[in-house]
């Protein structure tokens, strides 16, 4: 019946005129319309077939599904370029279908957009999304539920296409709750654990805190447009009085959840409890820039609050440095990379606080490039051990796992910043905007990024030294497997992964190294294509100063200067004194155990807000006031009368007749005053 | 005969012949105690329940949509006693009509919900059940007060001794006398309210007393007529319930068999009040609307908060009603178009969600026993299916989007944003924290029964996954929140001719009383709104376009 009533659905929501007849004139637009329909449909149809017949198909065939609905959604996307080359004008795709929800005075339509800013992201979301579920052939191979992860899968590449495509805050909200959806059925895989149960929930609950700020947002937006339409909105914001300011902090609140920023970052270490291409897809490439890329679609709405903007930039910032610092003593392999995710989105929220949207949506370009790489490298990490992640019981990998070993360290050197590769130019584009913008927050946003870019090279490093050199540590024939579901793979010792794994690290190496080149910027001699590719929807909110090459290049000096920093503090500690960061450790015990305790926030939060809410509700609510004012007052009622009890005794006697007695009495009393007074 | 004619009087008669019918079969008792006895009178009753649901869909089959904004359709009116001029006067409108065909769905449902539960005097339930339907379609179409008032006392009866008879533990009988005080004084109240009324206009016509207050006929500014609306109020409020008249409902709802539960919260207050608190009394509604709006907000915030730490499944979902219903509360009461029509909207979801939910704890009741949530853990491997089942039901209740309850939410909260009464736009912030909040204890619950270890009540018991009648039970469930919830205007559509036209009376009396100006949306193009409902309008292409 559920697929039925699906089937329904489509024939609802695909325009009619698509089905019925379309004219010789707009065939090839038709065309392109519906190839719009079907990037999002084909994963759903994935989720539907191997979320019903799963259960019973083989495990080569729910592969074969979920794999094909997610490749043709890259081809599309593929066409989509294509037909953008052939053009040759800006690409602006439209498709609007049925109304989803409709009164009167109010509507909201099924509609996609493809624009450049969409085209990016579509592409890196079929584009690393393929390449993730391929490798999650192999990583899930052995796993229960094999049918059940890739129909979740198959559904979070749903919601995030639709995400992206959608051309109104709502359907994009759609696709925002969406992919929370998946998130939380993904994290809560193992749901056998409590960890998982709990991570999956938290993660949900956080992003509804988000959620509730921008459904605010959405519900101001309609009180002063009366419309959720990007387009109408956009067009309409310069001249309109409408509090920008709340709108945009409320929008940047459901940003903070989703893209796991300050204050609600909570929830993204947690989610490291999913399987690891979980968190490669959704929790470092995909989901969590969902809140970057709606901030860079509403930069319309921001450029008219310098306030929102000011306070964008400065969670970034501290969000960047905050992660950074607890991301230095996690000893979790997936911990650190998770606090890693944390601190990098925290960039592309600054990059997005300054105004430089694109500087942002290339961060989370070549960030998705080499984070997915890093978490599936550790997946793979995690899977030569047997379901090891404790960094301390590693070292000395890089022989044994030589595929992993190369592809991570493509990883490492282009997250911390090592010239020329993608992150280094991504990560200097943004901070060369920050100090470029003229403003005192900018400065102070360079100076904390230039801070945090050198703690970055430390953790990354310290990782890289602790997994792959020095001493090993490994527990070899690995008996303790407290990684349950790994069980089947922990007997064979330590092992390289397949090649259905290897693959597409090795695919993810290459663009991690050279996925920087498309946004070189002048300084060294390139044409910052990037940028100017996504001009036409990104046209910078803030005139960028004509700063020198000489400028450029000095910051870059300056960023290159923290890498070797951090390389070299992480080397010192490490490799040629290993022992030293214990003693510092005890040394700055304090310092130390504040990181470890991730600053208490958690705690906090579950003393300071769960905790009381509970105790209200438990106390105030349900016991003074439910218990002894609205219950308290019927029982007032029934025993203070006396005549009204005794009336009532009799009237439960349970029995029939005496009931239609009572029944018949009333209405003969109801019968005698109406005439009475008539 | 033209159908339309009779359909309204049809569909009373079916269940009432039904309950008749029913009462002639002898019941055989099962001859081992405990044992269910014969199956007759349940099969009786799911006959009877379709054939009326069948009927009912008659209604959205025929429904004019083009018909004159405040007009009844399927109309019948006959003069039933001369003086009082009592008359048998029904009618349909945007407002009832899926209400109605709510109603009719869900009764087949209740019955299969009680196939195995009811085991001993099964005939007096199915009799009580029916006569319930009749008392429920009857509050839906009467249009003469009097009448209304007639199924609205009768309704009380067979759900009280459903509650009194069937309940679940000793406490069912204090449970029975609770709600049957809690919604009779009131009633009685409301009864001189209607006869004072009559005595006021001389009629018991919804559309004549309509009529006579927008023309404020009706001693208009009096304290008298206020009191009179607040009796009607009252009235309606304990049986939505709207905050802080829910005393019954926890005790209520717990007591009460899951066919019962289904239909005693909700729907039949809300209905009331939109027909005839906003009918007869527009100034009157519009005056308390302010205090409606708070409590509304506040009904979502309290009823999530207290559900987060009920431990009692059945409490707990109790209060998670409250919560659904309140929602409804605000949307009614901010007066516009959103907030009504998604108001009316949401009184389906609340209903469909509330007798999912229901329904799914009566299933876990009927394997272990207990509705207490501490005793259960760990269930998702060996109820698959049931597992996937609460989580489609939780998600409909939490109101993710592309599921029905969304579109109602959301309406709801834009609404009471825009809306132009005087009202603090806190209350808008404190009704959309139910979002958070009802996340927090729906997926708190799922963790609880389904994740985490085997809890000690199912290591004690074997459980079995749904069987073929429960997938019966609850597949409809699932696949209605996914096309309410993608395919919204095809209710909306309906429920628009009752919204707008309501707003538009109301808008009038807002500009008469408060200084404010209409902060009009500037950019809305009407005719892309009347062509998104499905109304002809020239100028829109809803192909496609470049």
């Amino acid at each position: 019946m559920f697929l039925l009533s699906f089937l329904y659905l489509l024939l609802f929501v695909i325009p009619e005129g698509n089905l019925l007849f379309a004219s010789r004139a707009t065939e090839s637009i038709m065309d392109n319309t519906n190839l719009l329909w079907l990037i999002p449909t084909l994963p759903f149809a994935g989720f539907l077939i191997n979320g019903t017949l799963g259960r019973k198909l083989p495990r080569a065939a729910v592969s074969a599904i979920a794999l094909l609905f997610t490749v043709l959604p890259a081809l599309i996307v593929a066409k989509l370029w294509l037909i953008l080359k052939a053009d040759g004008a800006p690409l602006a795709l439209q498709a609007v279908s049925r109304p989803w929800i409709a009164v009167s005075g109010f509507h909201v339509d099924f509609a996609f957009t493809v624009d450049h800013l969409t085209l990016i992201m579509l592409s890196i979301i079929t584009g690393v999304g393929f390449l993730i579920h391929i490798y999650s052939v192999g990583y899930m191979a052995y796993e229960e539920g094999f049918w059940r992860f890739f129909a979740y899968l198959n559904l979070f590449m749903f919601f995030m296409l639709v995400l992206v495509l959608s051309s109104s805050f709502l359907l994009l909200f759609v696709g925002w709750e969406g992919v929370g959806l998946a998130s939380y059925l993904l994290i809560g895989f193992y749901f056998t654990k409590d960890s998982a149960a709990n991570a999956g929930k938290k993660a949900f609950i956080v992003n509804r805190i988000g959620d509730f700020g921008f459904l605010l947002a959405m519900f101001l937006l309609i009180a002063h447009f009366g419309s959720l339409d990007f387009n109408t909105v956009f067009s309409h914001a310069a001249t309109t009085a409408a509090p920008f300011t709340a709108i945009c902090l409320l929008l940047a609140l459901g940003a903070t959840g989703k893209s796991a920023q300050i204050p609600l970052y909570v929830w993204l270490p947690d989610a490291m409890e999913g399987p690891t291409p979980v968190s490669a897809l959704i929790h470092a490439a995909t989901m969590v820039t969902a809140g970057i890329y709606m901030v860079a679609r509403c930069h319309v709405l921001f450029n008219l609050s310098p306030t929102a903007l000011a306070v964008v930039a400065c969670i970034g910032a501290a969000t960047a440095l905050l992660a950074a610092t607890i991301g230095m003593v996690q000893n979790d392999i997936k911990r650190v990379l998770a606090y890693s995710t944390v601190s990098q989105l925290g960039y592309m929220f600054m990059a997005c606080g300054v105004g430089a949207y694109s500087a942002g949506i290339f961060h989370v370009m070549t960030h998705a490039f080499f984070k997915a790489l890093l978490f599936l490298a550790a997946g793979s990490v995690i899977h030569a051990l047997g379901g090891e992640q404790d960094m301390r019981k590693m070292g000395a990998l890089r022989k044994r796992i030589p595929i992993t070993f190369w592809t991570m360290s493509a990883g490492v050197f282009a997250i911390a910043g090592f010239p020329f590769l993608s992150g280094f130019f991504s990560k200097d584009e943004i901070l060369f905007q920050a100090f470029t913008a003229g403003t005192a927050v900018g400065k102070f946003a360079w100076a904390i990024g230039v801070f945090t870019a050198f703690l970055t090279s430390f953790y990354m490093f310290r990782l890289w030294f602790k997994t792959f050199f020095g001493a090993s540590h490994v527990v070899e024939h690995n008996t303790h497997d407290h990684h349950a579901a790994h069980d089947s793979h922990g007997s064979h010792g330590v092992h390289e992964s397949p090649l259905v794994m290897t693959a597409p690290l090795m695919i993810l190496a290459v663009l991690a190294i050279i996925g920087g080149i498309v946004g070189v910027p002048t300084a060294f001699g390139g044409h910052n294509e990037f940028e100017h590719f996504l001009d036409p929807v990104l046209s910078s909110g803030h005139e960028v100063v004509a700063a020198s090459s000489g400028t450029a290049i000095a910051l870059s000096t300056v960023a290159t200067l923290a890498f070797a920093l951090g390389l070299g503090l992480a080397y010192q500690l490490y490799i040629r004194k290993p022992g030293t960061s214990r003693e510092i450790a005890k040394k700055l015990q304090p310092i130390y155990s504040l990181l470890d305790h991730k600053y208490w926030v958690d705690e906090v939060y579950n003393f300071a807000i769960v905790g009381s809410l509970l105790n209200v509700s438990r106390i105030a609510l349900s016991g003074i006031v439910d218990t002894g004012i609205v219950q308290g007052s019927i029982g007032l009622l029934s025993s203070g009368t006396g005549a009204l009890a005794s009336v009532t005794r009799r009237m439960q006697s349970g029995n029939i007749r005496s009931y239609a007695g009572w029944l018949a009495l009333g209405a003969a009393a109801v019968i005698a005053i109406t005439i009475f007074i008539h | 005969m033209n159908p339309d004619h009779s359909i309204l009087t049809l569909l009373l008669l079916t269940p009432l012949v039904g309950a008749v019918v029913l009462a002639l079969i002898p019941e055989r008792e099962a001859d081992i105690p405990g044992q269910s006895g014969s199956k007759i009178h349940a099969i009786g009753a799911l006959v009877v329940t379709l054939l009326t649901f069948l009927f009912t869909l008659h209604l959205p089959a025929h429904f004019n949509y083009a018909a004159a904004p405040g007009s009844f359709q399927f109309e019948e009116n006959y003069s039933w006693i001369t003086s009082p001029a009592i008359r048998y006067h029904l009618g349909v409108d945007g407002l009832s009509m899926w209400l109605i065909v709510l109603a009719g769905f869900l009764a087949p449902i209740g019955v299969l919900a009680s196939w195995n539960t009811i085991k001993q005097r099964s005939k007096l339930f199915y009799i009580l059940f029916l006569l319930q339907q009749v008392a429920m379609l009857g509050i839906f179409v009467a249009l003469d007060l009097f009448l209304y008032y007639g199924f609205w006392e009768f309704s009380l009866v067979p759900l009280t001794l459903l509650i009194a008879t069937f309940g679940r533990t000793e406490n069912r009988r204090r449970a029975a006398i609770k709600f049957f005080l809690y919604a009779f004084i009131p009633s009685a109240i409301l009864l001189i309210a209607i006869i004072w009324l009559y005595v006021q206009t001389n009629t018991f016509q919804l559309n004549e007393l309509h009529g006579m207050a927008l023309a404020k006929a009706i001693s208009p500014n009096s304290k008298a007529m206020l009191l009179c609306s607040i009796a009607f109020l009252v009235a309606f409020g304990v049986k939505v319930p709207i905050f802080p008249l829910h005393g019954w409902l926890q005790d209520a709802v717990s007591e009460a068999p899951t066919a019962a539960v289904m239909v005693l919260a909700g729907k039949l207050g809300l209905y009331s009040i939109l027909r005839f608190s906003f009918g007869i009394f527009p100034d009157q509604s519009h005056y308390v609307a302010p205090l409606l709006i708070a409590l509304g907000a506040v009904g979502i915030a309290y009823g999530s908060l207290i559900a987060l730490i009920k431990t009692d499944l059945k409490k707990l979902a109790a209060f998670s009603t409250l919560a659904h219903a309140s929602f409804v509360v605000l949307g009614i009461f901010t007066f516009t178009v959103a907030g009504l029509d998604g108001g009316v909207f949401q009184i389906l979801n609340e209903s469909l969600v509330g007798a999912a939910f229901f329904i799914l704890l009566g299933l876990l009741y009927e394997r272990y026993g207990t509705y207490e949530l501490r005793d259960y853990g760990g269930l998702a491997a060996r109820h698959p299916w049931m597992v996937t089942m609460f989580v489609i039901m939780t998600l409909a209740a939490v109101g993710l989007p592309m599921l029905n309850g969304f579109v109602g939410e959301f309406l709801i909260l834009s609404g009471s944003m825009q809306s132009l009464i005087a009202h603090h736009i806190l209350w808008t912030v404190v009704g959309t924290t139910g979002v958070i909040f009802g996340a927090g204890y729906m997926l708190w619950m799922i963790q609880r029964i389904f994740y985490g270890s085997l809890g000690h009540r199912p290591k004690e018991v074997t459980g079995w996954d749904l069987t073929a009648r429960e997938h019966l039970e609850l597949w409809p469930f699932a696949a209605l929140f996914l096309v309410m919830g993608v395919a919204s205007p095809l209710w909306m559509k309906a429920i628009d001719t009752f919204g707008a036209p309501t707003v538009d009376i109301n808008t009038d009396i807002t500009m008469n009383m408060s200084p404010r100006p209409a902060t009009q949306p500037t950019f809305v193009d009407p005719t892309l709104a009347s062509a998104a409902l499905g109304k002809p309008a020239p100028t829109t292409d809803k192909g496609a376009r470049y």
